[in-house]
């Protein structure tokens, strides 16, 4: 489980996160919605320990992570950001395996190789394997980037947990790849015990993937549970100010602006 | 590692050699194998009394061929590692400063050695243009950072790189009109590189610091491959990023400035070998950062053939042999289309 517990976060006066808690699950597609400037990339990057907060305390599986030195948290922790660009050009498999660099010294051991393989499997990156990775589209690059941070919390064996954090990876994708992306993510979590927690933009994708939803608005988690308890009228209304009808499917809620 | 790459660093190597053996053969004077054989081994063993031709092998053609190497790997390697740490493949040392201050500290010790008479040995010189290197590269490094963020954009590091070459450069220009003739016409020299002056003492100076400072940069290349994707990333794959930067930065300054202080400014190999590498063999930092190190002292070995062969008997600075080779270079990666900023 990954628990955020009373997080603030202040820069000078100004307060970018009041008192936010946080229950994600492992086995469940955990969201994070609001609007732009809520907090909601801040709350990732706390969560991931990038930045630490003002007050309040993350931890993966009960271990508080403030005390834990990057390359440790390499090895159980994953984070996906949007629109990553390579300096130099390297081929894919060079680039997936950069998420297993946490794992190994100098050179990748059987599992290592094993892992970027399932990964780069699971994300249909297997054709791309020995393309320099400058001339992919940004759909292409994005899937590899998926397969790459897989790579690095891939469990083969153990079932020990790991966190896979993503801020805003469907951002610069057409539709077509943020279902894609979405329903490998679904069936990730179900095969491997994965915490998985973003943040996304598009609230008919959360209220089609998401197990558990948390809504931020200016700096506060106003709305928290089932996607069906944080996606209502009101709740929409009062943060967004849209005025949109609901309808509850079978397994998706469906926002009608 | 594919099958093309496990064949090019002995590839390398055996040009490495072939290298060593035509600039230690050609030049004012030719030498013949047989001479340098038997003056390694009248050298090694037997000790007898050396010809003509073996005492310049000894003293003059070997210790140069095999400094020309050193340098050429620091440069080059110097290259590779700036290149990764800033994530750009035009920055190479002679752009951030470490040069012009590697100048500016010689010809420092050219104007007060001669005005205030003191000689403290064959150790300051290269202490005073390290001294100079060190100061000049953590000016732009500091410099270019920004208040907020504390991290470096790259073309705030270029023009504050511009402005201290310019600050140290004027320097130079301001102690040679001080400097009297014999003064003056070294500071020239320095400027432009030279490896005329090698030695036995040199080689052995320069080896040791190219040496160590590679060993230690072949355990950065997987935190440098980490770092092409960004800080942020490169962070949530486990790199201390604040320890990588000044820990490449000062084994860098390191080799550098030792290989400055014997040879002068030599400009332009850091950005040649690192692109031709990357062209031939991939941008992975594992193999470049050593291929770098054979493939400088190849390049820097045959500049330095082609100074002293089109002017025999007499030689030309080595840095208007690189930067003739250099500049196009430099115009092509500015111009390219997938260049970063």
């Amino acid at each position: 489980m990954l628990a955020g517990k009373n997080i603030s976060y202040r820069i000078g006066s100004k307060k970018l996160l009041d008192e936010v808690s946080v229950e994600f699950q492992p086995g469940m597609i955990n969201l994070i919605i609001g609007p732009n400037g809520a907090g909601k990339s801040t709350l990732i990057k706390i969560l991931s320990g990038q930045l630490k907060p003002t007050s309040g305390e993350v931890s993966y599986s009960g271990r508080n992570i403030a005390k834990a030195p990057v390359a440790e948290l390499a090895k159980i922790r994953a984070v996906l950001s949007q629109n990553i660009e390579l300096a130099f050009p390297l081929s894919v498999s060079e680039v997936v395996m950069m998420g297993r660099y946490p794992h190994f010294m100098n050179s990748p051991t059987q599992s290592d190789r094993e892992a970027c393989n399932e990964a780069m499997r699971f994300f249909d990156v297997l054709g791309l394997e020995n393309r320099n990775y400058m001339t992919l589209s940004g759909g292409e690059k994005q899937r590899v980037h998926f397969a790459r941070v897989a790579a690095q919390v891939w469990k083969a064996n153990d079932k020990s947990e790991s966190v896979l954090l993503l801020d805003e990876p469907l951002t610069f994708l057409d539709v077509y790849y943020q279902f894609d992306f979405m329903e490998k993510l679904r069936q990730l979590v179900q095969q491997q015990s994965m915490v998985v927690a973003g943040v996304v933009h598009d609230l008919n994708l959360a209220g089609k993937y998401a197990d558990h939803i948390v809504l931020i608005h200016r700096g506060k988690a106003v709305a928290k549970g089932s996607k069906e308890a944080v996606l209502t009228r009101e709740n929409i209304h009062s943060v967004y100010g849209l005025s949109v009808e609901v309808a509850y499917t079978a397994n998706a809620v469906r926002l009608h602006f | 590692m594919s099958r093309a790459n496990r064949l090019f660093i002995p590839f390398l190597w055996a040009l490495l050699l072939l290298t060593v053996l035509l600039s230690a053969r050609y030049g004012a004077v030719s030498i013949r194998l047989q001479e340098m054989a038997s003056a390694l081994s009248k050298c090694c063993f037997s000790g007898g009394d050396m010809g003509l031709n073996e005492r310049i092998f000894m003293d003059i053609r070997l210790p140069r061929a095999l400094l020309c190497v050193f340098v050429g790997a620091s440069l080059g390697v110097g290259g590779t590692l700036l290149q990764a740490l800033f994530r750009n493949p035009i920055v190479e040392p002679g752009l951030i400063g470490t040069s012009s201050g590697a100048a500016f500290g010689a010809a420092l010790y050219f104007v007060l050695g001669a005005t205030f008479n003191f000689h403290t040995g064959e150790w300051t010189l290269p202490l005073a243009a390290s001294a100079g290197a060190v100061l000049s590269t953590f000016l732009v490094y500091i410099l270019s950072q920004s208040k907020e963020t504390g991290k470096s954009s790259i073309v705030v590091l270029l023009l504050t790189g511009i402005a201290i070459n310019a600050l140290f450069m004027s320097g130079v220009g301001f102690l040679s009109f001080l400097a009297r003739d014999p003064q003056a016409r070294s500071i020239t020299f320095w400027g432009l590189g030279t490896l005329s002056g090698a030695n036995w003492h040199s080689v052995l100076i320069v080896g040791l610091s190219t040496v160590l400072c590679i060993l230690a940069s072949l355990r950065f290349g997987k935190q440098l491959n980490a770092l092409m994707m960004g800080e942020e990333e490169a962070l949530f794959l486990g790199v201390n990023i604040r320890r990588l930067k000044w820990a490449v930065l000062a084994v860098d300054v390191l080799m550098i400035a030792v290989a400055t202080a014997f040879v002068g400014v030599i400009s332009f190999v850091g950005l040649i070998v690192p692109h031709l590498l990357r062209m031939l063999n991939g941008s992975d930092n594992r193999p470049l950062i050593f291929t770098s190190a054979m493939a400088g002292g190849i390049f820097l070995s045959l500049a330095d053939l082609t100074a002293r062969m089109v002017v025999r008997p007499s030689e030309l600075p080595i840095g208007i042999v690189t930067s003739v080779v250099g500049v196009p270079v430099f115009i092509y990666l500015l111009r390219r289309k997938n260049y970063f900023f």
